[in-house]
């Protein structure tokens, strides 16, 4: 479904490569984990991938069921099916939460060529996803994360993600920031939308997010690439061990 | 004194053939303002008050043309149930006004004001206007008093069902308008003016208003429509104890627009909320000129300008704030911000605050920036296309002062011309 192949980035200001070869499929139905270090390159993956300015792609290619995403404008690639939560949920002052989702959701409907949700489906949708989420009818009125806990911005960009129905759902440091039970809380919003045709890219420093969002593969990413892959079992070394033994031992 | 030669010839050369209409009983108030024309001379460049924003087209003996442009957009208000009384380039034209009659209110011209002999309007035409010169002057509020040619008396003794509309057509390339209105809301009473319409090429009105104590006005006006017109209106004010004030003024397109508002406070315990938004494109340059004194205790006032800018767009702000001595527990607060869509376009800002009394609560803020990236990366990122998230986040900019906007039904009627606005200069 997610391929990427030997993608080299770098920023567009300066000429310093931080992805310097990347090589990633993610098959529908199954939950990739990105582990690394700081300064890695995991949230410049994620950033190139959803179409933030400010980097270059000097090499490689990345499509979402054969479509080429670097292609695409931000908007397109959400249509196509693609999802970030983002590491650090944006406030915007003055836009209400309800209408930032009804926007969204209509905008990718028009872009697929469907119809746009009625006020009233789109009411009962929301309300039901909501509560699911323990976000309240406070929070749903209230601008998108203005004033929000941490905790509360990230349940909130998982109920974005639960109106929005993507195929592929990248999830930047969901877990950074939030304590035990939001991170529960979050896991399990995550895995209400786990289905066959959906595909997962969990980007996480530590091994804990994945006792709640069991992933299927782990990668560990260091210097701008994937050094190693492995079942869940690599999470739990890298807990013990950190990152020195794997790095040494493929330098 | 002597005016400074260029302020006396310019004043000389638009007032050369300029007669005051006679034989009514505003005839003494007129005289007296021509008096203070000649006294303050009209403004120039060189003025202070008159640095960001050029007055040579609004003085000069002809206004330039200004073409009438055709738009399918259904008429501003036009869902409402309302009073309408219409102005056709200046003049009031009773075929397409309404009945006058409605409860609550009772509404003259000023032409025929004497016949009536409706003392109070007597006594108010020209009066809250003397007294805004001080310490600015306001020469074109003095050519209003003086050669308005049309007008009305509105006053509110109860509460009227329908909001009063005062509706500004523009016919002629070449109109020049006067307008004169009086407003008096009486004790405990309460009113809603609307108004709108681009008026006439060039356009002068002032509008003098008078709230006795408890009582209460909204006025909500919209300015748009022909680009090539110009305007400078005034509103002056004065507000009685426990009484209130909410103006809001939505600006689209225009020239020029000069919009001067003075608020006295001279009952405790009143609130003022003066409001504006603008979007402009281009040769748009848009004028906020406001002046509020408190000279009464714990009185609140607001002003909230929000100015859209894109394509070179001028905008303007010179908001005052005067604590008199005495005029304790005020609550005064000003904020004035431009987002500015593209290198070109500017925002000029003058925020002032002037405190006498030492138990106050006065804020000031001015800012300018563009549209905030993040933002509009996240809301691209949830699917929403680039014209339509900035039309978004630019919409948000403006909320604060759109919430000023008491009627819920009125504050959607702008707001959905913001869009409309918007979509169309994408």
């Amino acid at each position: 479904m997610l391929e990427i192949k030997n993608l080299h980035v770098k920023l567009e200001e300066e000429d310093k490569e931080i992805l310097k070869g990347v090589n990633l499929t993610v098959e529908a139905g199954k939950v990739h984990a990105i582990m690394g270090p700081n300064g890695s390159g995991k949230s410049t993956l994620s950033y190139v991938l959803s179409g933030r300015e400010g980097y270059e792609v000097t090499d490689g290619s990345a499509t979402l069921d054969g479509r080429d995403l670097l292609e695409m404008e931000p908007e397109e690639r959400a249509a196509a099916g693609l999802f970030l939560a983002f590491q650090y949920p944006v406030e915007i002052p003055g836009v209400g939460n309800m209408t930032f989702l009804r926007t969204a959701v209509n905008a990718q409907r028009k872009a697929r060529g469907e119809e746009e949700i009625s006020a009233a489906d789109f009411l009962k949708l929301v309300r039901q996803k909501a509560k699911t989420l323990k976000i309240d009818a406070d929070m749903l009125k209230r601008p998108v994360n203005v004033g929000f806990s941490g905790g509360e911005k990230k349940r909130n960009e998982i109920l974005q993600m639960a109106m929005l129905e993507p195929r592929m759902c990248i999830l930047d440091e969901t877990d950074s920031g939030l304590d035990v039970d939001a991170m529960k809380l979050v896991a399990e919003g995550v895995n209400a939308l786990r289905s066959p045709d959906r595909g997962f890219l969990v980007i996480t420093h530590y091994q804990r997010l994945l006792d709640h969002i069991a992933p299927d593969v782990v990668h560990i990413m260091a210097d701008g690439r994937i050094i190693k892959t492995g079942g869940p079992e690599l999470a739990l070394e890298v807990e013990q061990n950190g990152y020195a033994d794997i790095l040494a031992e493929v330098m | 004194m002597a005016l400074p030669e260029r302020k006396q010839s310019v004043t000389e050369a638009r007032l050369a053939g300029l007669e005051i209409p006679r034989g009514g009983c505003t005839e003494p108030a007129r005289e007296a303002a021509l008096a203070r024309l000649w006294q303050m001379g009209l403004p120039t460049r060189r003025d202070e008050y008159w640095k960001y924003t050029r007055p040579e087209t609004l003085i000069q003996p002809q206004p330039p043309r200004a073409a009438l442009l055709r738009t399918d957009e259904p008429p501003m208000f036009d869902a409402f149930d309302r009073l309408k009384i219409v102005f056709v380039d200046g003049v009031f034209d009773p075929q397409a006004s309404d009945d006058l009659a409605l409860e609550g209110v009772r509404i003259e011209r000023i032409a025929d004001l004497c016949e009536q002999d409706i003392h109070w309007a007597r006594d108010l035409y020209g009066v809250l206007e003397a007294r805004g010169h001080e310490p600015v002057p306001r020469p074109l509020a003095a050519f209003n008093t003086a050669f308005a040619g049309d007008g009305v008396v509105i006053h509110v003794t109860g509460r009227p069902s329908r909001p009063i509309n005062l509706i500004y057509r523009h016919e002629s390339e070449a109109s020049d308008a006067v307008l004169h209105h009086l407003v008096r809301v009486e004790e405990g009473a309460e009113a809603t003016i609307l108004e709108n319409g681009p008026a006439a090429a060039r356009f002068n009105k002032c509008m003098e208003i008078d709230i006795a104590d408890g009582g209460r006005l909204h006025l909500v006006r919209t300015q748009g429509r022909d680009h090539e017109r110009r305007a400078a209106t005034h509103v002056f004010a004065r507000l009685g104890r426990e009484s209130m004030l909410k103006c809001f003024t939505l600006t689209v397109n225009g020239v020029l627009t000069r919009n001067e508002v003075v608020v006295e406070f001279t009952g405790d315990e009143a609130v003022a909320h003066v409001a504006g938004a603008c979007v402009g494109d281009g040769d748009f340059h848009h004028d906020d000129t406001v002046f509020v004194t408190h000279d009464a205790v714990g009185c609140e006032s607001r002003q909230v300008f929000k100015k859209v800018l894109r394509n070179g767009a001028t905008g303007v702000f010179q908001g005052k704030i005067l604590v008199r001595e005495g005029a304790q527990k005020t609550d005064g607060y000003q904020i004035s911000q431009a987002l500015l869509l593209d290198g070109d376009s500017q925002f000029l800002a003058k925020p002032e605050l002037e405190i006498y009394a030492d138990d106050v609560a006065c804020s000031h803020g001015s800012t300018s920036g563009a549209i905030d990236e993040e933002a509009l990366f996240y809301l691209r990122s949830r699917g929403v296309p680039e014209g339509e998230a900035t039309d978004l986040l630019t919409l948000a900019f403006l909320a604060e002062a759109m919430d000023e906007i008491e009627d819920p039904a009125l504050a959607e009627e702008i707001a959905g011309r913001v869009r409309g606005w918007l979509a169309r200069h994408r």
